[in-house]
């Protein structure tokens, strides 16, 4: 079963907001052999008693519902949802590019930033920080043109996602 | 709301209103406040093991044997960890326990304090669940959810590390109403629809067969009574797991017997040419599948679990059915009424079975001075059937021989280490089921490697007089390691014999047990009596032939149809693919 095309899946956990759920999770992953392209976790309820837990997978379809199924019965998680198969949803991640140089480089950094929308978010006479935010493809390419210009370093928030509409999935 | 009380006492207070009787322990400087409440009362009793690890299977056999939650409590980190082994034993057989550790305080978690060890991260994933109480207010509601999810569902161990001030600290506790988890919520009742189109599937069947397994044993003794009904108005031959045996009588006419690596020709062979599979409660374990791209090619497969992980994990099904085993059978059977089903014509299928049978895969002829291992194991079962005793195992040869030639009658009544596979297993369980029922007769059959991994044990059982049986077939081997280094390893015997070994009997002796050897086919029955007529333990040191090999036998990698019947199949020396598996 392991032989079948490998598909990138986004799930999105809700979680008990509760000491070592994440090690939970994280653990679950290692101990079975499942990846993990990219994790975010963060308290989104009023009384801070659940979390969202939003992973970023890939795997043959098979590897996929095992992994939803074993997510589904650990005691402190309260739902699984696999967006890419629930269909419409939006993606995004966020990050933090440093851009170093002076004179045209420093004016081509600033040019591509706009055209993708990024924000300087600190500026000093030879360096920028640039915010970024939008799908992961889009992030990346970002992060490629600013090899040309003076990149210095990146951090990356990993991907966040939710469903289209107006209800809760 | 409640009494004002320390955490020790609401602990003790809580497992008395769970209706625990029976605590399996050791103490130690993080757990003394509540041996000093245990100490104080008189409504638990306390079960002193020599080593954690036995504190473990003891209640695993106190909870396979009664179908209620085994507790136990160790100290904080040698105890802990002494006691991983055991509930990971849990964990891959679906064990319900209740494991309380003992930490340090909570001002000296992280400090590498002496004892600490970090409990809930080492058994995060071989418990079902784990919990750090830091407040002692919180300790009886833990303590109560953690029986819950341990007996519900896919049962399991759950951990509730309890730091040494959250035992002193005073709270008040009031006993909880009905638990309901506020996210677990097994679901216990099939789908009605699924159910249905089961039903149909096996009334169309020309070729069914019944693969059930311990979740049968799990969901409770009616579960096995559903199967008996199931059995009889379908007219499918049954065949069990390991971890299932008991849930068909074993003189059944529709029993085939175990399947598996060493299981029957017949319910191998079924397993292969069957037109239907209905799996109950079990999990398509590799000894039971063999190789997977040759498990059972062309059926279909219906599969009943209650744990949807379980579903599609190895074995592609085209129908799963979520749901506890014995409330599916239940609504199974009504639809089968309720469409006014017969079994249908399965004669044809019952001809080829038959000659399946004819070829008796687990035959064996006792000739010469060596005793052979099967003849004891039978022998044992015929001398005690009559008592229905519970019987538990170590693990090598020697279990795989007591599962093909002790026949089980009874759910409940065979305990074993399947898929861990923990030599040390069967005399704690033995002492855990002992017990459970004072009266009944309890045997460990045990190999002479394995009952050496707890044997100082031998003391928990002289102290509470409890006249359990340990019948050791020793073959003064690994058998099970050396059959394997003589089938893929070209009989190069590393490491696998069983040097220096003791003399049982005096051992035996100095536990105040007694001893008995059985020197040969001769004396077998004559020991065997001895062993029953003496009212208090006794262990049994039975020389059986040293060489025996455990077949049938479906090499690793093999598929069903390639399976080993007799020496004369041998290998030899596998290639390295077959010798990369386990
Ligand atoms: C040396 C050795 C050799 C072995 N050889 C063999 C062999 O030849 N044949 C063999 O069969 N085994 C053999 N085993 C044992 C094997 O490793 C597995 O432990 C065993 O096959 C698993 O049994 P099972 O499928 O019944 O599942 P179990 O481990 O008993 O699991 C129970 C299943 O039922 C489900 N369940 C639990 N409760 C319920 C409920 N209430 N309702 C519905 N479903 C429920 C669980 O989710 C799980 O899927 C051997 C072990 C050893 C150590
Ligand atoms: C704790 C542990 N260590 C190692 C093994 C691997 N192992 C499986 S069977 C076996 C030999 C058991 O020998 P014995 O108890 O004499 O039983 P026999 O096979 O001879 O009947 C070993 C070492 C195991 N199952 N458990
Ligand atoms: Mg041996």
């Amino acid at each position: 079963m392991k032989h079948l095309p490998s598909e990138r899946h986004t799930l999105s956990i809700l979680v008990d907001n509760e000491a070592g759920v994440l090690a939970r999770i994280v653990g679950l992953f290692s101990a079975r052999g499942y990846n993990i392209e990219s994790l975010t976790v963060a308290d989104v309820s009023d009384d801070h008693a659940v979390s969202r837990i939003t992973v970023v997978t890939s795997g043959p379809p098979p590897v996929i519902e095992q992994i939803l199924a074993q997510l589904d019965r650990l005691v402190p998680v309260h739902r699984v949802i696999d967006l890419t198969a629930y269909g419409p949803h939006v993606e995004r991640e966020m990050a933090l590019v440093k851009v170093a140089g002076v004179g045209d480089k420093r004016v081509e950094a600033l040019r591509l930033a706009d055209i993708f929308r990024a924000r300087p978010v600190d500026t000093s006479t030879a360096s920028f920080v640039f915010e970024v935010s939008g799908s992961t493809e889009k992030v990346n390419q970002f992060i490629t043109l600013m090899r040309e210009v003076g990149l210095v370093e990146v951090a990356r928030t990993g991907v966040v996602a939710i469903a289209r509409g107006a209800e809760a999935v | 709301m409640g009494t004002e009380m320390t955490g020790a006492d609401i602990v003790v207070q809580a497992l008395t209103e769970l209706g625990v009787e029976v605590v399996f322990g050791y103490p130690g400087g993080a757990v003394l406040p509540i041996y000093d409440a245990l100490f104080q009362q008189n409504r638990i009793r306390h079960i002193l093991v020599r080593h954690e690890q036995a504190a473990v299977h003891a209640a695993e056999g106190y909870a396979r044997a009664s179908g209620k939650v085994g507790v136990v409590l160790v100290t904080s980190g040698p105890g802990a960890t002494n006691a991983v082994t055991g509930i990971t034993d849990a964990l891959m057989d679906s064990i319900p326990l209740v494991v309380l550790t003992g930490q340090v305080p909570t001002h000296l978690i992280g400090t590498d304090a002496f004892q600490e060890c970090d409990t809930v991260g080492i058994t995060r994933h071989c418990s079902k669940h784990n919990y750090l109480v830091k407040e002692t207010a919180k300790l009886g509601p833990v303590l109560h959810e953690a029986f819950y999810i341990a007996r519900s569902g896919r049962p399991g161990p759950v951990v509730i590390d309890i730091p040494k001030d959250v035992q002193i600290m005073k709270a008040r506790y009031a006993k909880p109403g009905t638990i309901a988890h506020k996210t677990y919520k097994p679901q216990v009742k099939g789908d009605l629809a699924a159910i249905e189109a089961a039903v149909d599937m096996l009334a169309a069947a020309e070729r069914p067969i019944l693969y059930t397994g311990g979740g049968i044993i799990n969901s409770g003794p009616v579960a096995t009574q559903l199967l008996r009904e199931l059995a009889k108005a379908t007219g499918a031959p049954v065949t069990s797991t390991l971890m299932g045996l008991g849930t068909m009588p074993d003189d059944h006419p529709q029993f085939l017997g175990m399947l598996g690596m060493h299981g029957s020709y017949e319910a191998n062979m079924a397993m292969n040419q069957c037109d239907l599979m209905v799996c109950l409660g079990a999990r398509f374990d590799d000894r039971v599948t063999g190789r997977l791209d040759a498990f059972s090619p062309t059926s279909r497969k219906i599969h009943v679990d209650i744990d949807r992980s379980s579903f599609n994990k190895t074995v592609r099904v085209d129908l799963a059915i979520q749901g506890d085993v014995g409330s599916v059978m239940e609504d199974m059977l009504k639809v089968w009424r309720a469409r006014g089903h017969r079994a249908a014509d399965q004669k044809a299928w019952w001809e080829q079975i038959k000659g399946w049978r004819a070829r008796n895969s687990f035959g064996f002829e006792q000739k010469g001075e060596a005793l052979l291992p099967q003849k004891a194991i039978q022998r044992l079962y015929e001398m005690t059937k009559a008592k229905k005793p519970i019987i538990s195992t170590e693990v090598g040869q020697h279990q795989m021989w007591a599962a093909q030639h002790f026949g089980f009658h009874d759910p409940n009544k065979w305990l074993t280490s399947g898929g861990l596979g923990t030599m040390g297993y069967g005399l704690p369980a033995a002492i855990g089921a002992q017990l459970a029922f004072p009266g009944a007769l309890v045997i460990d059959i045990a190999g002479e490697a394995s009952i050496q991994m707890n044997i100082q044990e031998l003391g928990t059982a002289t102290q509470y007089r409890l006249p359990v049986k340990v019948f050791i077939i020793n073959n003064e081997y690994m058998g099970m390691v050396r059959q394997w280094q003589e089938l893929n390893h070209g009989g190069r015997y590393s490491e696998s014999y069983s040097d220096s070994l003791p003399d049982f009997v005096m051992l035996a002796q100095a536990y105040g047990w007694k001893g008995i050897t059985i020197e040969g086919p001769d004396d077998l029955d004559a020991g065997i009596q001895a062993m029953l007529d003496h009212p208090g333990p006794v262990m049994v040191d039975c020389r059986v032939a040293k060489l025996a090999n455990c077949f049938p036998m479906i090499p690793s990698g093999a598929a069903h149809t390639d399976m080993i019947l007799s020496a004369a199949d041998e290998r030899g020396e596998a290639d390295d693919d077959a010798k990369a598996l386990v």
